[in-house]
């Protein structure tokens, strides 16, 4: 799939979601948000940092941009929308998906490996996928997903903070999300997001025991 | 004329709010025990050119709702219009 990786301005994450993504032989690049032609692509991935210096709400500002409306098109179209991190409260705070993002309970940065475990495999980074329970860093402030509908988040939800064998307990949940929610996808599947990083767990050399799980999740777009 | 008018944005009641938590643990209740509950939120000043009060006020309401300057899902706010100038001063 033909994927663009968008730009704000302080996104921080664009270049090695680039990487990663050619490492899992998706064809993409980098386009810069003003520049965005959604025909021009398949797939659109918005990457983490801190766009429009997360002022007001993280991701708020960036969600009102023309871009954005762009972004929902596609998304109406079932073309594939993926946000990571910041991306993932940019589609909350633009109603792509349902929900919102809240400060973490501690009120700390965290940033740390976690386990996350797949509960859904009809979305576009999940189906096929044999390893259920995977490995990647997360690095967020405000990442505490909340719905006000407890059934619907469950049916939303797509990973799970767990341990390390796909036990979900408060104890792997490392910031008070609801039902450990680490990433949802909507009905259809085609809009999927996700505050942990695949990127960051996509090389070798950057990954504590030397899973590459990131990759797993960007083949979906290689299909 | 002109008119400054705040915005305030918080959790709803049922959402949890850690600042304000946080605030109550280690300072209010430190202080006093009349004091029981805390909750943190974001303040918002406009000046606002319109031709009466309530228009003022609800001009940033529609702003608040239409631009989501606050979350629906989580936020309540509250738009208060706090005093008004002749804007030829």
């Amino acid at each position: 799939m033909k994927t663009a990786v968008i730009k704000f301005p302080g996104t921080t994450c664009e270049v090695d979601v680039y990487k990663a993504l050619l490492e899992a032989k998706v064809d993409a690049e980098i386009v810069k948000f003003k520049d965005f032609d959604p025909d021009k692509y398949e797939a659109v991935v918005l990457p983490g940092g801190f766009s429009f210096g997360d002022y007001l709400r993280a991701g708020s500002i960036a969600a009102s941009t023309e871009t954005m409306k762009k972004v929902k098109e596609m998304a109406s179209e079932g073309k594939v929308v993926i946000g990571i991190c910041n991306g993932f409260q940019i589609l909350v705070e633009s109603g792509l998906l349902e929900g919102a993002l809240l400060p973490n309970l501690n009120l700390r940065f965290i940033s740390k490996w976690v386990y996350i475990k797949v509960v859904r495999d009809d979305t576009v980074l999940t189906r096929g996928l044999d390893k259920k329970i995977l490995r990647m860093p997360i690095a967020h402030a405000e990442g505490r997903y909340y719905h006000e509908d407890v059934e619907k988040a469950k049916s939303l939800a797509v990973f799970l903070y767990s341990d390390e064998f796909g036990n979900v307990s408060e104890k792997a949940n490392p910031n008070g999300s609801l039902l450990n929610i680490a990433g949802i996808a909507n009905e259809e599947g085609n809009v999927v997001g996700m505050m942990p990083h695949p990127e960051r767990a996509s090389f070798k050399l950057t990954s504590p025991t030397e899973e590459t799980d990131g990759l797993l999740l960007f083949r979906g777009l290689s299909k | 004329m002109l008119y400054y008018v705040e915005l305030i944005i918080m959790n709803k009641d049922g959402v949890r709010d850690p600042e304000g938590e946080t605030i109550q643990r280690y300072v209010v209740n430190r202080f006093t025990s009349e004091i029981l509950e805390t909750r943190a939120g974001k303040y918002l000043l406009f000046k606002v050119n319109a031709n009466n009060q309530q228009e003022a006020e609800n001009l940033v309401r529609k702003l608040a709702e239409e631009m989501r300057l606050y979350n629906p899902i989580v936020h309540k706010i509250e738009v208060k219009v706090i005093r008004s100038e002749n804007g030829s001063n």
